[in-house]
């Protein structure tokens, strides 16, 4: 009787939230049906931001170009430094202090809210950014590009270094009884061996810089525009998002929640790529 | 102590009293001096926890790779000091092969062979690789079985076949010794004795120090046998005389079944 009711429940709960799931998307669509309804196809290659009532435009393209301009400015710089910290933590330094030391920094970093990164990034790199002459006032793609980086570092650090953890010491073992260096070994064994796993933790940081909203907010100027340079201003589609909700309503609310769409179906691409291919990893 | 432990004439080996810690003061084997004999299989057998995959594992210094062990004593490889040369070097000359078969997934059969090549970035000419490939996969019988498909991953193979290519892999630098710790706990009884077979083959031209759970496999293919307990080196012989006539309580015990 009582496995009964606890099955019962497991489902309910179960139940509850793919209601809400499915239940976001359908409102999504719904919310973005109008502005599909009036610009088509053209509102996803479409540069347009114009909210004059009588001469309503919208489309999608520029924040589209930002969001991925800036994520792949973040994953470039976090490439070297989340692959290097990833080696020095999983496998050159493994269970040393030292090694456990930056781990747990690693693990902080991860857990700082958004709104803390936007804040340093605010007081500290945007003035950077005016002082090295990039722009007058230090916000841009480039600002947001950095803070992104910094935030995704962690992220990926930690899924990377968890794989390298993971390549067996047997493998390892036997490179070493060939008379190979720990270096050799890196190379030949655990690079090679970790290779798909490593690749699919900067999907999924990638997918998480595309997100990414509150920092970048607050760094990257927020302008209509495709951004000419990195020193430029512009918007992504979390950002645009974010700064413009509270004053839309009816078309332009409607694109809004029409690129809030695009931005969980996007996403949503990456992050299941990004599972599936841990999935075969394992 | 005179016939608890043989005396061998030029080792190629010379184990001098070897001790080996963890952790400071916790001795997984103590005071061990033995010699191996050349072109020899030589067993070690004993119950698990006895030291004889740390003693072995002391040998090609594989304990460096971790932390907190310590050794203490001598190790001569043809009467050179092998703590004095590089654990690159030794490694070459002293080989091993594991408990379960583990060749490198990410390449293939040919790769796996010249791997220790490679590995340490020694360049060969494509003919040199051929007949290096080629003489160590035949000295280990499997040449044979893959010499259609070499470019395929090694994983693909049986794994009987794995082991005998990472005895290959292990040979293909010509090594004195062979270090093979329970070579075939992980493999089926056929598989084993292909093994076995190989292994009282190749002690032709190497010298071949076999840690081993099962007595019957020491005792089938063994020239001389060490017993091992508690970290302690307690009777090493030839093998015949050690099974039919031990010496010691302790091994007449184990080989009689008394403790496992």
């Amino acid at each position: 009787m009582s496995e009964k009711i606890t099955k019962i429940i497991l489902f309910i709960a179960s139940f509850i939230i793919v209601i809400i799931s499915a239940g976001m998307v359908l409102s999504l669509m719904s919310g973005a049906a109008p502005a599909f309804k009036e610009f088509g196809f053209k509102f996803i290659i479409s540069t347009e931001w114009n909210p004059t009532e009588g001469k309503e435009q919208y489309g999608a393209l520029q924040f589209i170009a930002g969001t991925i301009i800036t994520s792949i400015i973040a994953i470039i710089i976090c490439l070297p430094l989340a692959f290097s910290t990833s080696l020095f933590i999983g496998e050159y330094f493994r269970g040393t202090k030292l090694a456990k030391i930056i781990g747990t920094m690693v693990d902080m970093l991860a857990g700082i809210p958004s709104i803390v990164y936007g804040l340093w990034g605010f007081y500290v790199l945007r003035p950077l950014i005016v002082d090295l002459g990039f722009n007058a006032q230090g916000f841009g793609i480039i600002t947001a590009g950095i803070i992104l980086a910094i935030m995704i570092i962690p992220y990926a650090t930690s899924i990377s270094t968890e794989i390298i953890k993971m390549v067996s010491n047997e493998l390892k073992e036997a490179a070493y009884s060939l008379g190979a260096t720990q270096k050799d070994v890196i190379m030949a064994v655990v690079i090679p061996e970790a290779r798909s796993g490593i690749f699919t933790s900067y999907i999924l940081a990638f997918g998480r810089a595309i997100g990414e909203t509150m920092a970048v907010t607050m760094l990257i100027g927020n302008t209509n525009i495709i951004p000419k340079s990195i020193f430029d201003t512009g918007n992504t589609m979390a950002s645009v998002i974010a700064n413009q909700f509270g004053e839309a309503d009816g078309l332009k609310l409607s694109s809004l929640i029409a690129i809030g769409l695009i931005l969980f179906v996007i996403t949503g691409l990456i992050n299941g790529l990004g599972k599936i291919m841990i999935k075969q990893f394992n | 102590m005179k016939d608890l432990i043989i005396k061998i004439e030029n080792p190629v080996l010379d184990i001098k009293n070897l001790s080996i810690s963890y952790n400071k003061g916790k001795y997984a084997v103590t005071n061990v001096n033995a010699g191996v004999k050349k072109n020899s299989v030589t067993a070690i057998m004993g119950p698990s926890g006895c030291g004889k995959s740390t003693l072995l594992r002391a040998i090609n210094r594989m304990h460096e790779l971790y932390p907190n062990i310590e050794v203490k004593g001598k190790i001569f490889l043809n009467n050179n000091d092998i703590f004095l040369m590089s654990s690159i070097e030794i490694r070459r000359k002293i080989g091993m092969v594991f408990q379960r078969p583990n060749p490198f997934p990410t390449m293939s059969i040919y790769d796996n062979v010249i791997a220790g090549y490679k590995l340490n970035g020694i360049r060969l000419k494509k003919n040199k690789k051929d007949e290096i490939v080629e003489k160590s996969l035949k000295d280990v019988v499997l040449w044979n079985e893959v010499k259609n498909s070499l470019k395929k991953k090694g994983t693909f193979l049986s794994g009987g076949q794995q082991q005998r290519l990472c005895i290959a892999r292990a040979l293909a630098f010509k090594p004195d010794v062979i270090l093979l710790d329970e070579p075939t706990s992980a493999l089926d009884p056929i598989a084993t004795k292909k093994v076995e077979q190989l292994l009282i083959k190749l002690k032709e031209n190497y010298t071949i120090l076999l840690v081993t759970h099962n007595m019957s496999q020491a005792a089938r293919m063994s020239d001389y046998s060490m017993f091992m307990y508690l970290g302690e080196l307690v009777e090493y012989g030839k093998t015949k005389k050690l099974f039919i006539n031990p010496v010691d309580k302790r091994t007449e015990e184990y080989l009689t079944g008394k403790f496992s």
